[in-house]
């Protein structure tokens, strides 16, 4: 047995690196619920190109997935890592610049031949020269410790390289002191029926942590205690997962079908898979021919009584746009998700952005609006898909839940709320055809939702202008523009379901940073350290983007100077500018990247210095 | 459907005539659809509020407001798509949709032709003008080849689509043609579709008195209609003309018009159709029968077949997943896998 000393530490970042062929994505995976189950607090961000396989060995196919745990609360994946395993020659040259300056690199040696180090673009080899001055450099040819591994598996040679991430996956976990067992039960299920691969998998994970504690290879092992999380169950969710549930637990509350109209992009199709597996719990999903047929199809179960839900992302959104005007014209509840990635057009389908909240807010023809809500975090999905399908049902009208591929992708560790938790919120079909008037309001604004197939409430609905109380067709001047100011006031009155504005560190601080949506994660780090170097700074995030808060001019109005940090050139600054006459300070970064706390707080200490 | 019928109360076509003040143009071909589908629905042992009409935008989309019962007016070319997800969640409901050539068959191809390769359960009734109307008068995807109209006024350069044709060949279950100035016919086509289950498309030709007057003039004439239109009759020789002398034979994958009273040829020796054929091959060349010079044009069901539908087979789905038992709480929704408990 090896004699390493082992060292507790607080936190750390891992990043996991390969072709996009390596399975990279899923040793990561592997990893994050290897660590959720350790019970440590944790955030992860995978980074994968466009295409399935790009070019092997270019820096174009590189695939990365990154970790942040930790023994403490966290709220971002972390900025630089201190551990990179790269599986290739373009994996290293990619992700170098962005480790510490003394992280430890894990090398899979065997990759990195003329050929390979040609494809990335390197004259001469960085293990051999003075690239990697500085770092801890740990050579392995995993490839070929892989085949070893395996020479007893009757399977291909390209099968069993296909097994060295999960080498690389059991030398990890070595130098991190995990147990295997909950990855070799995966292993078990995932390959279930297919006994080769069980085995040979098995074999890989167990020789790359017998590697680690054999060789001599790492002077240190590391230990991050576990996380004083609240009390309570756990499981690990990405952003899409958690929305995905959300809404099959918001149709719980409501008592009503969940129906899902949608059709498949990048970065929301999870969703769709998610809930198209949940037919247990009477969840319907129609994968439509195209994002028009989802919404429209969506409009339909509307009208017919479900918890009606669309998702897609902001090119999906655009051709969307006209059937949410109908949405709102009829007045029926729906709930569109848009997973926000890089655009304008196809932009950067696998990127996150921040830039369609103009879109979600403005997007559409006529006096149309609608309620915008936005996530946080990864598990903050579950409570919006909720708050976004309960505004629709109560105010009968399309709401827009954006979140992006960041949290769509990344993962944190969800709290299982119990269900008494949650409210119920049952919604009321209009049965009784006494008097029934299809465009007559409650004391919210809300019109009656009167369901196909009940007797004597036969009425139409459709998307000319409709007059009021009766919803009879009407070209009336001075119907239209009572409409149009009902319509908009209604949307004005689920403010009062939404909580207050709240402001959390000094109270008493210069600076207030308002953030919305993923920005959430980076900021609240970025401001933890600017107040640990004992300046004072405020924070407010924004949940409720439209209507906003009753209270948000009052905070605004409070502190000398805003900064919004978002990922765009400055879409919520522009809003707050011109609905409430104050003059915020941008951050803006728009690279199809989250931001990293690093770069608010760079920001934010220079906005401090000038105050 | 016929148990069905029994606790339903006596309908009559005033049952389904909405408030709302009928405003086509004079000499509509709409107003002979309305009338029928008022006349049809009584008769179909469906309880009224079980009814729902969808469109999309177009004079013909304007239908679902003169009906009195549960309807959307939906948004240009959409009405398929709204109505499908009308059916998935409620599958007791009987849905129909009224839509025009542009409505269906331009903006909205693309839902129209998945509709009909899903199967999904719902009544499709064109009303096919060969024209824009509401837009007052441009020309549209059946409008025929050198139609001259507003925006082409030295005649189109493209070619139409055979409504007929797309139908079938995209997988429609049910697919018939009628006329709107034959409205004993049109009735029992209307009827036809209403007892089908699957998609069951019905294609008016409906003329339109001010932008496209007299298109079908040759079909509803009195003069020349007898000759110009062949009813089709499952089980039956496809004959024709105002002597019913003339009839249709097919030899290999070439129909013919044979005269009856030359002697060459019987009634035995005539194609007889068969609307249950599961090979699309013959109702293909039926639908384009037309083309062919001094061949009519085949009104009645040209295909007919039981298939399940999607929605159908989207219900077994769920139902087989509910009877597994699960699905109805909040551990088994979000404790299903990978959970630690922090104390």
């Amino acid at each position: 047995m090896s004699d390493q000393k082992v060292e507790i530490i607080d936190e750390v970042t891992v990043r996991f690196a390969g072709d996009s062929g390596d399975g990279m994505q899923l040793a990561g995976s592997q990893f994050t619920n290897n660590t959720a189950l350790a019970g440590h607090d944790l955030s992860t961000l995978p980074d994968y190109p466009a295409e399935i396989r790009a070019p092997a060995g270019t820096v174009f196919g590189v695939s990365g997935f990154q970790i942040h745990y930790s023994s403490s609360e966290i709220k971002t994946p972390g900025d630089a890592p201190d551990v990179l395993v790269a599986m290739n020659p373009a994996a290293l040259k990619v992700n170098l610049p962005e480790l510490k300056s003394s992280a430890t690199i894990i090398v899979n040696t065997s990759s990195f031949d003329n050929k390979h180090l040609k494809l990335a673009g390197y004259e001469n080899n960085p293990l051999e020269d003075d690239t990697l001055k500085g770092y801890n450099v740990i050579h392995v040819p995993m490839t070929q410790l892989t085949q070893d591994a395996l020479e007893k598996v009757a399977i291909s040679t390209k099968e069993r390289e296909r097994s060295k991430n999960f080498f690389a996956l059991g030398l990890t976990f070595w130098l991190f002191s995990r147990d295997l067992t909950p990855t070799l039960d995966w292993i078990d299920a995932k390959f279930d029926g297919k006994p080769k691969l069980q085995e040979a998998n098995k074999r890989a994970l167990r020789a790359g942590y017998h590697f680690g504690e054999m060789k001599e290879i790492f002077s240190t092992r590391y230990v991050v205690e576990k996380a004083k999380l609240k009390k309570g169950k756990y499981r690990n969710v990405s952003g899409n997962e958690a929305t995905a549930l959300g809404f099959v637990a918001a149709a719980m509350k409501a008592k009503l079908e969940l129906f899902l109209g949608s059709y498949p992009i990048t970065p929301a199709s999870e969703i769709l898979q998610e809930l198209s597996a949940l037919k247990r719990f009477g969840v319907k999903t129609f994968q439509a021919e195209d994002e028009i047929a989802a919404i429209c199809a969506t409009i339909g179960a509307s009208f017919t009584g479900a918890l009606a839900i669309t998702t897609t992302s902001g090119p999906g959104l655009a051709l969307k746009t006209e059937a949410t005007g109908l949405g709102v014209m009829t007045e029926l509840p729906l709930v569109i998700v848009d997973v926000q990635r890089g655009g304008p057009s196809t932009g950067l389908p696998t990127k996150t952005e921040q830039a369609d909240l103009l879109q979600a807010l403005y997007g559409r023809n006529g006096e149309a609006p609608v309620c915008v809500l936005a996530a946080a975090t990864p598990a903050d999905c579950f409570y919006m898909a909720i708050e976004a399908s309960r505004f629709a049902l109560k105010y009968m009208t399309p709401v827009i839940l954006l979140t992006d591929g960041y949290l769509a992708n990344g993962s944190e560790p969800f709290r299982i709320p119990d269900e008494s938790e949650i409210p119920e919120f049952p919604v009321e079909f209009r049965t009784d055809p006494k008097d029934f008037q299809p465009y007559a309001r409650d004391i919210n604004l809300s019109r009656p939702w009167a369901v196909p197939g009940t007797k004597g409430l036969e009425h139409r609905l459709g998307g000319l202008e409709k007059s009021h109380i009766y919803g009879n067709v009407s070209h009336v001047p001075e119907n239209h523009e009572f409409m149009v100011r009902l319509r908009e006031e209604k949307i004005m009155n689920i403010r009062q379901d939404i909580p207050d504005l709240e402001v959390v560190y000094d109270q008493d601080a210069d600076v207030l940073v308002l953030t919305w949506g993923s920005s959430f994660g980076a900021a609240t780090e970025a401001i933890r350290r600017i107040r640990k170097s004992g300046k004072k700074i405020a924070h407010a995030h924004l949940r409720y983007i439209f209507p906003t808060p009753k209270n948000m001019k009052d905070v605004l109005e409070r502190f000398k100077t805003v900064v919004i940090p978002e990922l765009n050139l400055g879409q919520l600054a522009r809003v707050i500018r011109s609905e409430f006459l104050i003059e915020p300070k941008q951050i803006n970064k728009v690279q199809g990247l989250p931001f990293k706390a690093i770069e608010i707080e760079t920001e934010l200490n220079k906005i401090l210095g000038e105050q | 459907m016929s148990d069905k019928r029994v606790d339903v109360p006596e309908l009559t076509p005033k049952d389904f005539q909405s408030s709302q003040e009928v405003k086509w143009c004079a000499g509509c071909g709409d107003y002979s659809i309305l009338a029928q589908v008022q006349r049809t629905l009584p008769t179909l042992g469906i309880p009224k509020e079980k009814f729902v009409w969808i469109s999309g935008i177009g004079c013909s989309s304007r239908f679902p407001y003169y009906m009195d019962t549960f309807g959307m007016h939906g948004i240009h070319g959409r009405a398929a798509a709204i109505a499908t997800g009308v059916k998935l969640n409620r599958p007791d409901l009987a849905v129909w949709v009224a839509t025009g050539d542009g409505d269906l068959l331009s903006i909205g191809g693309n839902h129209f032709i998945h509709s009909c390769r899903k199967n999904i359960d719902l009544k499709i009734i064109l009303f096919n003008n060969r024209i824009y109307g509401l837009t007052k008068g441009q020309f549209s995807p059946t409008s025929e080849l050198g139609k001259k109209t507003k925006t082409s006024p030295y005649g189109t350069t493209e070619y139409p689509f055979n409504p007929l044709s797309l139908a079938i060949g995209s997988g429609a279950t049910l697919v018939a043609r009628a006329i709107d100035r034959d409205p004993k016919f049109l009735k029992d086509m209307i009827d036809k579709i209403a007892q089908h289950r699957g998609l069951a498309f019905l294609e008016v030709f409906q003329n339109c008195s001010i932008f496209n007057d007299g298109t079908y003039a040759n079909l509803t004439d009195k003069e020349t209609k007898d000759d110009a239109v062949v009813k089709l009759e499952h089980g039956k020789p496809m004959i024709f003309g105002k002597e019913r002398n003339k009839g249709i034979r097919v030899e290999g994958m070439t129909p013919h018009v044979v005269d009856l009273d030359e002697g060459d040829y019987s009634a035995d020796d005539l194609w007889v159709h068969d609307e249950t054929d599961e090979c699309i091959a013959r109702a293909a060349i039926l639908s384009h029968i037309e083309d062919r010079p001094g061949f009519p044009t085949p009104v009645g069901v040209f295909r007919s077949i039981r298939k399940k539908t999607y929605d159908e087979m989207f219900r077994e789905q769920i139902d087989a997943a509910h009877a597994k038992g699960g699905g109805d709480s909040f551990a088994d929704l979000l404790e299903a896998k990978n959970v630690w408990e922090v104390n």
